[in-house]
């Protein structure tokens, strides 16, 4: 049994654009070959859990005529595309990863997808997840876990784990994950690809699973940083089916990524190099902190002082905000029922059934924090020392342009290696809960491999809705990278 | 700043009170691990009192921080009649429907 998949993806965006665009390739063909290659190497790491074939292979005769007809084609013109199962697309199995939703066929379509398809990208299929996008290693997805492509022995992080593992084995050339505590930049790290943590409201959520609706995000997965910001400006925007999507206008991102690093003031946070951080994981995010500063950037120490009560103030906000998002699952208008004779008992039996022991766990804590004679205790203080967070990125950015940090603590660790202690789980999320909880945006970049070979990934920072620099200096990070 | 109320530690009766108020029904071995579980997961945010917040607004959206959720064109939109979601796709996936309603067991328990 082989102990990778080795990453064949020899396309990016502009170059199937432009064959398809000059006649060299169709985008039919590269659907086929596609499929073909999810056929093959999909079993070995379970990052798709359905198909839509169909709709895929129309969308690619659709851009084929375009070519064809010598129109200028859209930006993502028979770009395979992976869509994260938290995101519904119209009549395509939508499961969360969980049991609740087996059978659920939604009536309609998630903006983004629809976004992401009226751009020209074919929809491949529904990508693996943790069960309502509950997990950092994606063990707990009621359809098995996914293997990490670069060790098979190994998590490939999580939520986002499908979409992270599917662009890293070359089974999509970009995906839509969503983060929440760090659910796209996690996993990206772990798997060696680019992961895009969007502001807070710059992309719609009309169409997500909701899990923590102060917290979630759509964003993109990418072999490169250009891919993955040509995904980002399709998706970017305000929506009218979402309240919370933001009326800021989208910038140009690829004309962020030619400008130098050279003059940008990049923070270096104390508190995210701390004990608990990986030796190997330091050593390559200092090496690339090194070669920022040789290439021109001024690096600066900087303090986020609150930095380490963020994971207990994201577990009470994102569980308590859980515990009435996941309400909706009832067994009444999708997915699973239990039988039972009274309604009540049916909610219940349906609800005990079809949620797993982690989505069970957060819902019950969830449930607590909010519950009579707890709720200041526990909620009202998590949000005080989530407005302490916010704050503190708020002053640091009127000093820097950027922050740099590890994305993990650790390279991805073995399946299983976790799965017992969920504050030990939770703690995976120690670099990245911060972005979530201040709205912030980010972006996790290869920048280094463990000695076993693993990916290990840092994380760049930037203030609401300063994606371009994001993108900037993560674009940097990856020129920069030794070959 | 201390809350005492914090470390107090959740009881069988507790965890059987809040499954009950979130419609989870629980198996034994269930709730013996849920109790340790959420017993060490709020030790562990019982950190949290360590930081005075007494003069601290709470925050609990993004926009609160940033002042500029005040914007009404950012989340009204014109009451106009649109095209809503087909009620047979709806339907569809409903564990039990007659095509019109969703089906559901007997609501009054007597």
């Amino acid at each position: 049994m082989p102990t990778e998949i080795a990453a064949v993806n020899p396309y990016t965006i502009e170059t199937i654009r432009s064959a398809i665009e000059s006649g060299t390739n169709h985008a039919v063909d590269i659907a086929e070959e596609f499929f073909a290659r999810i056929e093959a190497e999909n079993p070995a790491i379970n990052a798709y859990l359905s198909l839509g074939r169909e709709r895929a292979i129309l969308k690619a005769q659709s851009v084929d005529s375009l070519a064809s007809g010598g129109s200028t084609l859209p930006p993502l013109a028979g770009v395979p595309v992976g869509i994260k199962d938290v995101l519904v697309m119209q009549g395509a199995p939508s499961t969360a990863g969980s049991r609740i939703l087996q059978g659920y066929l939604p009536a309609y379509d998630a903006t983004v997808v629809r976004r992401l398809e009226a751009a020209g990208a074919l929809l491949l299929g529904k990508l693996n997840c943790d069960e309502f996008a509950m997990g950092s290693s994606n063990e707990n997805s009621a359809y098995g876990p996914v293997r990490n492509p670069r060790a098979l022995d190994r998590v490939p992080g999580g939520s986002s784990g499908g979409s992270a593992a599917a662009v890293a084995a070359g089974l999509a050339v970009a995906t839509l994950g969503t983060d929440t505590g760090g659910s796209i930049r996690q996993p990206a790290s772990f798997c060696g690809v680019v992961g895009v943590l969007p502001t807070y409201g710059r992309v719609s959520r009309y169409g997500l699973i909701a899990f923590a609706s102060s917290l979630d995000r759509v964003g993109p997965f990418a072999s490169t940083v250009r891919d993955a910001a040509t995904v980002l400006g399709v998706i970017a925007g305000h929506d009218p089916l979402d309240a919370t999507s933001s009326l800021e206008p989208v910038p140009d991102y690829l004309a962020e990524l030619e400008k130098p690093v050279a003059g940008l003031k990049i923070g270096v946070p104390a508190e995210y190099f701390a004990e608990g951080l990986d030796p190997q994981v330091l050593a390559a995010v200092e090496d690339t902190i090194a070669r920022l500063k040789a290439a021109g950037a001024e690096i600066r120490p900087i303090s986020l002082p609150h930095t380490r009560y963020a994971v207990p103030t994201y577990y009470v906000i994102a569980t308590a905000e859980a515990s009435a998002n996941l309400a909706r699952f009832d067994g009444v208008r999708y997915g699973y029922r239990a039988d039972s004779t009274t309604l009540s008992a049916m909610y219940r039996k349906s609800r005990e059934g079809g949620f797993g022991a982690e989505v069970k766990r957060r819902i019950v804590l969830g449930t607590y924090v909010l519950s009579e004679g707890y709720y200041d205790a526990y909620y009202k203080k998590a949000q005080q020392v989530r407005t302490l967070i916010t704050q503190d990125f708020l002053t640091a950015f009127d000093e820097v342009d950027a922050i740099i940090t590890p994305v993990a603590p650790t390279p991805a660790f073995k399946l299983g290696e976790k799965a017992d202690d969920p504050i030990a789980m939770y703690l995976a999320d120690i670099y990245t809960v911060t972005a979530s909880l201040a709205g912030i945006c980010g972006i996790s970049v290869p920048c280094g491999v463990s000695r076993e070979g693993l990916p290990i990934g840092a994380q760049i920072l930037g203030k609401h809705f300063g994606e371009g620099t994001v993108f900037r200096v993560a674009s940097a990070v990856e020129r920069l990278l030794p070959a | 700043m201390s809350e005492t109320i914090l470390i107090e530690r959740v009881t069988l009766a507790d965890l059987r009170r809040v499954a009950e108020l979130a419609s989870l029904e629980l198996s034994l071995g269930e709730e013996q691990s849920l109790l340790r579980d959420l017993n060490s997961i709020l030790d562990y945010v019982a950190e949290l009192n360590e930081i005075d917040t007494s003069t601290v607004a709470a925050m609990a959206q993004v926009g609160e921080a940033l002042g500029n959720d005040s914007d009404p064109r950012a989340w009204l939109r014109s009451d106009v009649v649109a095209p809503s979601l087909d009620r047979e796709r709806v339907m569809a996936s409903a564990p039990d429907s007659d095509g019109t309603f969703f089906k559901v067991p007997k609501v009054i328990e007597r």
